[in-house]
């Protein structure tokens, strides 16, 4: 036994993960649910901050959104674990997600 | 997620295949037909007159019909027949104090008495078509995105799922094969699980920029529904600013009418607008304020000459023939969107390229059918080695049989129905559909109660015969039969009737396949299968 705290917090983390049929679960979701929000904050990142006309842009942000939603899916079934399936979808949608924030402020 | 990447690939291709299979081959099947859909309507009303008139008369009697059946609308839209189409459609809309209400315990309005109107007009006469009801190809159309008996926009968010799953199944699909210009050269016959393997390779592999293609583009018709996150943050005000700014349509006309003035005629407005486009086909128009002092009229492009979606118009106004506006150039974005749109709908396809695009449908469904059917081949012998057949390969043999051989027997069932139901009958086209859905029902149901190989046989076989028999039903019920159409020279027609007699005889080759096949012999198989005989041999000579 992990006499830290921290360490089996993290142990108990991984082993749920690491359940089989737990792990087609968690990755479906990252796929489904995952690949929806990145392909959504995608689209609104590419809306906001294209340097063309803004209904363009907005057109190209959805054309571009869904090749990447299948790309997430892709991804999610990928990677050597599930957690980094998350990780991997979930880090560009926030980033995408900032941006657009960012830029709706500036703008 | 598995050992290696391809190997990660090819459990995705295998699930995200199977879950949504069935009801892909369904979507896939009705897109299929839709790229007939003027002509299968055509088949279905036997009564309309084949010749079609003059663009320019048929407007003139599109304009006098509507005066008569809409003289207060606030306007009028005009399609004109084209040569798949012979029929007029025109619709328009009503001021709104005519709108009444709802009555006393409908949900809905009944037709005619909302805001909008139509009829379909046949150009020989300017009378509304004196045909049977029916929903004819556009059955199929809206089958293909809408499904049936569901609320749409159910229909569509499911429809959009699969669009997914098929776009991540066709990409790991390509991932998984090592050799995938070998492949399509590969077919080794009558060897079971092999065989079905290379037959889904090569149905997969020969259309594959089709397969893609479509699939893409048929997420993109319905993007705007799927991704509204752009617009809203980019035009968080005004959502339909969006529209108006990226698809360069002539502003809305939201000025009420004025005073009262005969407009010019319809052919001269028509001719000012061919010869703005340099020759370019009408394709229809909408007439703003009819019959008032400032009535405006919209000329459309024809589409079917190019590969957007996205037609210009030019805008005059109806009364002193002055050329108001015409549509701005399209953005690339926009245009992109259109070319693609347009590609899902091959409206400008001619008679050869329509007939590859119906070709290349047809080997979509064949790859998700075989798709399907060989997840339970694959899985059979592991079932095989404990004795007993599992509920989830049960499952999936019952969903293969009720779709892939059921769903012939569905649409073969729905013309039978155009040409057997009482013609006055009341709802008559909810009735077709009905036909359709309790044709399918009926076979899933058998296949759910007996999923065995005959019952593949059975239902490919009955199939077989309500499509061979479609020619002979349309010689008893009507006079647009192969007698006359081949005669006469009527391709559209004579070649409905021949189409379904080769769909009946494909699908009976499959049932003859079906009912014949062995099932091939495992090594351990042949090995016992040696052994008994060794035995009954080693049996004899003791005998002897």
């Amino acid at each position: 036994m992990n006499s830290t705290p921290n360490a089996s917090w993290h142990t108990r983390f991984t082993a749920v993960f690491a359940r089989p049929w737990l792990g087609v679960l968690s990755r479906s979701m990252a796929a489904i649910l995952g690949g929806y929000a990145l392909a959504a904050t995608c689209a609104m990142f590419f809306a906001v901050a294209l340097p063309i006309a803004r209904g363009q842009a907005v057109l190209t942000g959805m054309l571009v959104a869904i090749a990447l939603c299948a790309c997430a899916a892709l991804w999610a079934f990928a990677t050597r674990t599930a957690l980094r399936a998350w990780v991997g979808i979930l880090m560009p949608t926030a980033l995408f997600w900032l941006g657009t924030a960012v830029m709706r402020a500036g703008a | 997620m598995k050992n290696g990447f391809r190997q990660s690939m090819a459990w995705l291709h295998t699930w995200t295949g199977l879950l949504v299979g069935w009801l892909l081959l369904l979507i896939f099947m009705a897109g299929t037909a839709s790229y007939y859909r003027e002509e299968i309507s055509r088949w279905m009303r036997p009564e309309l007159p084949r010749s079609t008139v003059d663009a320019d008369v048929a407007a003139e009697r599109a304009i006098t019909f509507l005066q008569h059946k809409a003289p207060q609308a606030e306007s009028w839209n005009v399609s004109l027949p084209d040569p798949r189409n012979p029929a007029m459609r025109m619709f328009w809309r009503n001021p709104e104090s005519m709108v009444k209400p709802p009555a006393e315990g409908e949900k809905r309005r009944r037709r005619g008495g909302g805001r909008f109107g139509d009829a379909t007009v046949d150009p020989n006469s300017g009378q509304e078509v004196a045909a049977r009801e029916t929903r004819g190809g556009d059955f199929f159309y809206r089958l293909h995105f809408d499904l049936h008996y569901i609320p749409v926009l159910w229909a569509r968010y499911l429809v959009g799922f699969c669009a997914m799953f098929m776009l991540v199944a066709i990409i790991t699909g390509v991932i998984t094969h090592k050799k995938i210009f070998k492949d399509f050269f590969t077919f080794r016959k009558d060897k079971g699980l092999r065989s079905w393997l290379d037959f889904h390779n090569v149905s997969a592999v020969m259309a594959l920029p089709y397969h893609a293609m479509i699939t893409y583009t048929g997420i993109v018709t319905l993007m705007f529904m799927y991704l509204p996150w752009g617009v809203s943050v980019a035009y968080p005000k005004d959502e339909d600013a969006f529209f108006s700014e990226a698809f360069a349509r002539l502003a809305d006309i939201d000025t009420p009418s004025e005073g009262r003035a005969v407009a010019l005629p319809i052919q001269q407005l028509l001719d000012s607008a061919r010869a703005e486009w340099k020759g370019a086909d009408v394709g229809g128009f909408t007439l703003y304020h009819p019959g008032a002092a400032n009535a405006v009229i919209d000329i459309q492009q024809r589409d079917g000459k190019r590969l957007s979606v996205d037609t210009p118009s030019l805008r005059y106004n109806a009364v002193t023939g002055a050329l108001l506006e015409a549509s701005p150039a399209a953005g690339g974005a926009t245009q992109t969107r259109g070319v693609m749109y347009g590609l899902h709908l091959a409206r400008f396809a001619d008679w050869g390229l329509r007939a590859l695009f119906f070709l290349s449908g047809l080997v979509g469904c064949l790859m998700v059918a075989s798709g399907v059917v060989l997840w339970a081949v694959k899985e059979r012998p592991k079932h095989a080695k404990s004795g007993k057949i599992g509920f989830g390969l049960r499952l999936v043999d019952a969903l293969n049989i009720g779709a892939v051989a059921g769903l012939p027997i569905a649409f073969a069932a729905y013309f039978w129905g155009n040409r057997l139901l009482p013609l006055q009958m009341a709802e008559r086209s909810t009735a077709e559909a009905d036909v359709f859905f309790y044709a399918w029902g009926a076979a899933l149901l058998a296949a759910f109660i007996w999923p065995k190989r005959m019952m593949w046989a059975w239902q490919l076989y009955l199939g077989a015969a309500l499509f061979a028999l479609i020619p002979v039903v349309n010689a008893l019920t009507t006079h647009a039969h192969l007698g006359v159409t081949l005669r006469s020279g009527d391709w559209v027609l004579a070649g409905f009737d021949l189409t379904m007699l080769a769909f009946g005889a494909m699908l009976a080759y499959c049932g003859l396949r079906m009912q014949r096949w062995q099932p091939a012999l495992s090594a351990a198989g042949k090995k016992r299968q040696a052994a008994a005989k060794a035995q009954q041999h080693a049996g004899a000579e003791v005998g002897a």
